[in-house]
Parts: C-alpha cells; structure tokens; sequence
C-alpha cells in the first residue's frame, strides 16, 4: 500500500479556467466539462447531492467554515409544516471584508461555475428559486452573471423542466447598494426583502426561517462555486487536497507588501511561509511586520506565525480565524495603531446602529484611535480600549462588532509597545504623509 | 428649552411646540410629483417587481432606477417607490438612507470612489484622495466627501467619495469609477484620469466595459442593461488574478488527476424509522 501522494503546492480547480480565452463565456465552460457535473446531480436524488457534499467535508468559504452538506440537511423536507414551504438558495456574493477579494475574480472569470453550482444545490434542496445577492460595486460581476443566467436559460438550464428532468429552477441577480453589513447572512436576507441591511435574532436560523420566512440555504460563492467539481471529481477526489477537517482547494489572496500580489489556489493547510515563497517574498525585501489570514476582522498574525498552517484548525490554534483567507500582508514601514484605526473607522461606518454595544463601541474606539494616532493618547487608552472591545466582544448582535474588537485586541497583544511608545512619545505615527490625510479621509 | 405651562394631564393649557418648530406635511395623495417618472420608467419598476417572490424585494434595484432617472434619490423618488410598492414613504427613506450608494444629491456624470481602507491606504490609497480632494476643490478648499465638482449632471462634472475595500486588494490602490476597476493606481495615474474625466474623455477601465455615466450605471444595477452580451465583455483578468495559476502552469502544478467518469454518488441515507 501506497503513501497518499502530496499534491502540488498550488492546485487550480475553482482557477483553472481563468487563463482561457473568453474565459466566462458558456462555450468555453462547455468545452470544459462544464454543465456535465448537473447532468450527474439531475439523474441522482436530491439526498444523494446532500450525502455527497457532506462525505467531501466541503466547509463553508464565506469565513464560518459550517459544514455545507450539513447546513443542507438542515432544510426541512417533506408535506407537511416548514417542509411545505417553498425553498430558497440565496448566495452571498457581497464581498467586502476588508482584504477579501476571491469572490470577484471568480464571478467575473467563471461566472458558470457559480450558476451550475446553484443549479445543482437547489436541486439538492429543493429551490425553485435562487438569488445571487451581488455588491452592487461589483458591477462587472453583475454583467457577467447575468450573461451567463441568460446562456444557461437559452441552453436549458434553468427555467422549467431543466434537461427534461422536471426540476425547475430560476436565478435572480441582485445587486446591493452598498453596505458591508449585508454580508452578514441574515441581514442579507432582511437587505433582498428590500429592507434595511440589519442582522436578525438568531434562533430562528434561515434554515427554517430565512427568505420571505421560508426554510434558505445561504452559502457564499466560493464554496457553491465548488460543487460542480465536487460531483464530477467525487468526494475522494476533493479530499485528496487539504486536511481531514478541512479538505480542497482554497483561493488564498495575497495583497500588499508582497513582490507578487494575486490569486493563489493551494490545498487548504498551506502556510504563509509557502505562500510568500511563491509570491517572490517580501516586496523590495522589506521584513514582515503583521498580517491578517482572513480579513481584517480575523485577529492579526506577526512575522512568528509563518508556519502556522492555514486552515480552519491550523489557524484558530494559532489565535486567529481562517476567515475568508485574505492574506494582507504588512512590513515594517507601517505603524500599527495607524492600520488599526483605519480598521476601526471601518467597522465604525458599516456598523449598522442595531445593537448599542457595537454602534457606540466601534464610535468611541474610533475616538480613542484618531486622537491617539494624533499623539494626544493618554496612558489610560490602551486599558480603556481593551475594555471597550471587552464590552463588545460576545455581546454585540452579530459578528460585525466581535470583528471589531480583532485588530484591536490582537494589536494589543503583540504590538502593545508600540501603543505605549507612541501614547509617551506622542509624536505623529512614523508615516505623517498618511496622517495628514487621514482627517479627510474619514470625514 | 423651557417646558410648557401647566401640566398636560390635567388638559388645562393648550401644549405647543416651540414657534420655530414649522411642519410641512408631505402631499400623499395624488399623481407622482416629478415628471421624471415617465411611462418607461413605471414599465420597469413593474418588470423589476416580476423577477420576485414578494414585490418588496423589489426595492433596492428600484433605487438603483431612481438614480437612473434623477442621479440621486430624491423625495419623488421616494414617493415613486413608494406608491409602486404600496409601501409607506417612511418605509422607503429608511432604506434609501442606510445604503452608501444612494446618494441625497445630485452627483456629478461621473463618481470616482477611492479606496481608503487599510491595505489600499497603506500602499497610497490616502494620498490619491487626498490628492484628488485638492485637485477638484475650489477656492481653496479641497473637495469633500460626497461633493462634486462641476455642475452636477454636466458633461465633466465628478462626484468624489471615499470608499470602504472595494474587493480588489491584490491590486491595491484602486479607485472606481462608475463601478468600473481601475486598479494598481499612483497620485499621477489618478490625476491624469480625473483630468481626463473633466474633459469630457472616458478612458477604459482596467476591468470592466467601456466607461459610459453614473446615471447609465445604475440604470444596469437596476437589471436594464443597453446590450448585455457587449457589455459583459471587456477585460476583466490582471496579471495578478491569475498570478497562482500561471505559477502553477509554468511549474506543472495541478490538481490532482480527477477519476476519468464521474464517480456514483453515495447511496440514499437510511430512511429515518
């Protein structure tokens, strides 16, 4: 018996297509194999897609990382009670956690692979109607999805008896108007109602009680994204790449201080190390002073967590959150009180004034920062921040405001020196040319 | 502020709001008040409200059709939701007013959003705006937030803003205009680009379709489309989207050999007893 090979240290799946030419066009999705992994899932029975999913250990990509068979199976079937009521397919393509750019690239180069996978998933679940909540600042994406729903309608894929199985489905693209909050999958749907983007009490999950109260799956694009090549490659197939807990391919996306920035596809696990070494290393040589694994509201890495391996597992041992893999990386030019209160006036404008830890907590922080990064900090800042995200951390509505609290609290703890210096030395941060803006930039 | 005289339960004194307190009731009743609203207009508010299961979904794309029609959200914008939705204008402002990309002014023909969230703002994303803030100022005064240069709605004219990430950090600092991507953007590239913008020129977007106005724009968010095949093309991968898999090419990287067929799938879960 054989070692279980190592794959390659970069595995394209969701990105191999992105090269070809008319790379989001139905012929060359076609000429792919594409539409062949719904052929598979329409002559199957919806629970078998549901086994499926669940046997490939496919984790949500939208920063949970909840088992997607499992969050399927949740969807009452059958006459009778919640059951009966129609179904809904909702996927959150509103992309806007800072750092997080893996969801665009993909609707815009492949906008097929995402409309095969919620044909095959509302199969699976039983919709008869799926929306694709979009950005609207992705506008781009919108086009291109809406091209591609067209195509799929024109060839039979979607609308009513798909490929002569009976099964009907229709796709809707919805694009926001702008609010990060939306990305929280209740206030999404609260947002697609038409209403304003804020988060819901939860219980009742949307399983039961999602869309117009009806039993929705909400998953993000990458991970539907993926369910046509999970049904064409087989569940063993998907866990020959990643970890036992969290199996794939992931698009890593690296960004900032890094010789070559980009969409990276690695086996789910790989390092930061790896990952560097792929991208050229540190831009112009210049060490790596922190980083984020998965957006700014994961608590930030140093330069003493290159190996920790990027994973759900790896990740959260190491203090931190797999997120949505958005690896911004950071070097020592770059004051971190200063990238902190950037974040924190963030999370300041996009919370969305629901649940008063979050809306005052984020105001004041933002307060505390600003005058601080001014060189008018106190000795009393740093506690008193640590006390406020202590405030908001677990007791806010929804994840926005504990998202808040991560650069803070994980600046804190490995940069709390620098705060300390900068509250006594109370000088402008070490790049006056970005504080000087910084009054405009957050009028 | 000094309370009324006399206490109100006991209904002796008349209770008045201060003098300068003046209540304009908005009209309900009656025809839309802005003619803007045309017939086309009302035809694809109906077509908007087809596409779903409960017609108030209908509403942020109708938004995004107001826009269309007026280059902001209007109080007749509001009443035309409204009476179309059958829902209160109440109900409409509170949505019109929660989302960033429905503007209360008039804007300009076109809106360029810098990103200023950290990484774009690390690697120059505040010194475009800021840059841009003085270059479309007046008098002396840098342009705000939200503000345009120019006379609104004009050939030329620039609403300015600056944006939370826009989900292209790879390609860091970016700017939008009109939604479209202009990516790995410098002080100088933003500057000839708004330059261009004020002379009425409409340089191509990194990715995305031809540049065209705001009001065209939303008239697309909103699921009206001039030619939706044309404009879906365009260029849309940079050298850095596909930086892992051309990496991986030049290597020999691939995923791992997928089974020739597409294997059975699992066997029907046990019926529950």
């Amino acid at each position: 018996m054989t070692e279980p090979t190592r794959p390659d240290p970069l595995t394209p799946v969701l990105t191999r297509r992105w090269q070809l030419d008319r790379s989001w066009s139905i012929d060359t999705y076609e000429r792919t194999d594409g539409y062949t992994a719904l052929r598979t899932a329409l002559a199957a029975q919806p629970d078998q897609l549901i086994t499926l999913v669940k046997d490939s250990g496919l984790r949500g990509r939208g920063g949970a990382g909840f088992p997607t068979g499992m969050k399927w199976s949740f969807i009452p079937q059958g006459p009778t009670g919640a059951g009966a009521k129609p179904k809904y397919l909702v996927i959150n393509a509103d992309e806007g956690e800072p750092g997080t750019c893996k969801d665009i690239p993909t609707m815009m180069a492949d906008p097929h692979s995402l409309i095969e996978g919620c044909i095959i998933t509302s199969y699976a679940i039983r919709a008869n109607f799926c929306a694709i909540y979009v950005r609207g600042e992705a506008l781009h994406c919108i086009r291109r999805l809406r091209q591609a729903v067209a195509e799929a309608y024109a060839k039979g894929y979607l609308g009513t008896d798909i490929l002569g199985s009976g099964f009907a489905l229709d796709i809707v693209v919805h694009a926001g108007a702008g609010a990060y909050i939306c990305g929280e999958e209740t206030a999404l749907l609260d947002s697609l109602e038409g209403r304003r983007g804020q988060p819901r009490l939860k219980p009742p999950f949307p399983a039961t009680s999602g869309l117009y109260a009806s039993p929705t799956v909400v998953n993000n694009v990458e991970t539907i994204a993926s369910v046509p090549d999970i049904v064409s490659g087989g569940s063993d197939w998907f866990r020959s790449m990643g970890t036992e807990k969290s199996p794939g391919p992931k698009i890593y996306s690296l960004s900032g201080h890094v010789e070559r920035p980009g969409q990276y596809e690695a086996p789910l696990g790989v390092t930061l190390r790896e990952l560097l070494e792929l991208a050229g290393g540190m831009k112009d040589g210049i060490p790596l002073k922190f980083w984020t694994p998965g957006g700014s509201s994961t608590p930030l890495f140093t330069a003493e967590h290159l190996d920790v391996p990027l994973d759900f597992e790896g990740a959260a041992a190491a203090g931190s959150m797999l997120g949505t893999t958005a690896v911004q990386i950071f070097n020592e030019t770059v004051s971190v009180p200063w990238a902190v209160m950037k974040w924190t006036e963030f999370y300041k404008h996009e919370s969305c004034g629901k649940c008063t830890p979050c809306r005052e907590g984020t105001y004041w922080l933002v307060q505390i920062l600003e005058r601080m990064v001014h060189g008018r900090g106190t000795v009393e800042d740093v506690e008193t921040m640590l006390d406020i995200c202590d405030n908001i951390l677990g007791r806010s509505f929804c994840a926005l405001g504990d998202g808040a609290t991560s650069p803070i609290t994980s600046a804190i703890k490995y940069f709390r020196q620098e705060f300390l210096d900068l509250i006594a030395e109370q000088p402008a941060v070490a790049r006056p040319d970005q504080l000087a803006q910084m009054t405009g930039a957050s009028a | 502020m000094t309370l009324p005289e006399g206490n109100p339960e006991m209904n002796s004194a008349e209770v008045t709001g201060p003098d300068e307190v003046v209540w304009h009731p908005e009209a309900t009743e009656g025809p839309i008040a802005s003619p803007a609203f045309d017939e086309v207009t009302r035809q694809r508010a109906k077509e908007i409200i087809a596409r779903y299961p409960q017609s108030r979904s209908a509403l942020l794309p109708m938004l995004h059709l107001v826009q269309s029609v007026e280059n902001h959200v209007s109080q007749a914008g509001i009443r035309f939701c409204s009476e179309m939705l059958e829902i209160t204008t109440a109900e409409v402002s509170a949505v019109a007013t929660f989302y960033t990309m429905y503007k209360r002014n008039p804007c300009g023909e076109h809106l360029v959003s810098v990103c200023t969230n950290t990484l774009c703002a690390a690697m120059g994303g505040d010194a475009i705006y800021a840059r841009l803030q003085d270059k479309l100022g007046s008098e002396g005064r840098p342009l705000g937030h939200e503000e345009t240069a120019g006379e609104p709605g004009t050939p030329g004219s620039i609403t300015l803003e600056h944006a939370e990430c826009l989900a292209a950090c790879d390609l860091a600092p970016v700017i939008q205009v009109n939604y479209e991507y202009f990516d790995n953007q410098s002080v100088d590239s933003a500057e000839e680009l708004v330059d261009a913008l004020r002379r009425g020129e409409k340089p191509h977007p990194t990715r995305g379709a031809p540049l065209t106005d705001l009001r065209t724009v939303e008239l697309e968010l909103a699921g009206f489309h001039p030619d939706l095949a044309a404009v879906a093309e365009g260029p849309s991968i940079a050298p850095e989207t596909v930086r892992g898999a051309v990496l991986a090419d030049e290597r020999g990287w691939t995923a791992p050999a997928r089974p020739a067929e597409h294997p059975a799938l699992p066997p029907l879960p046990e019926a529950k007893p």
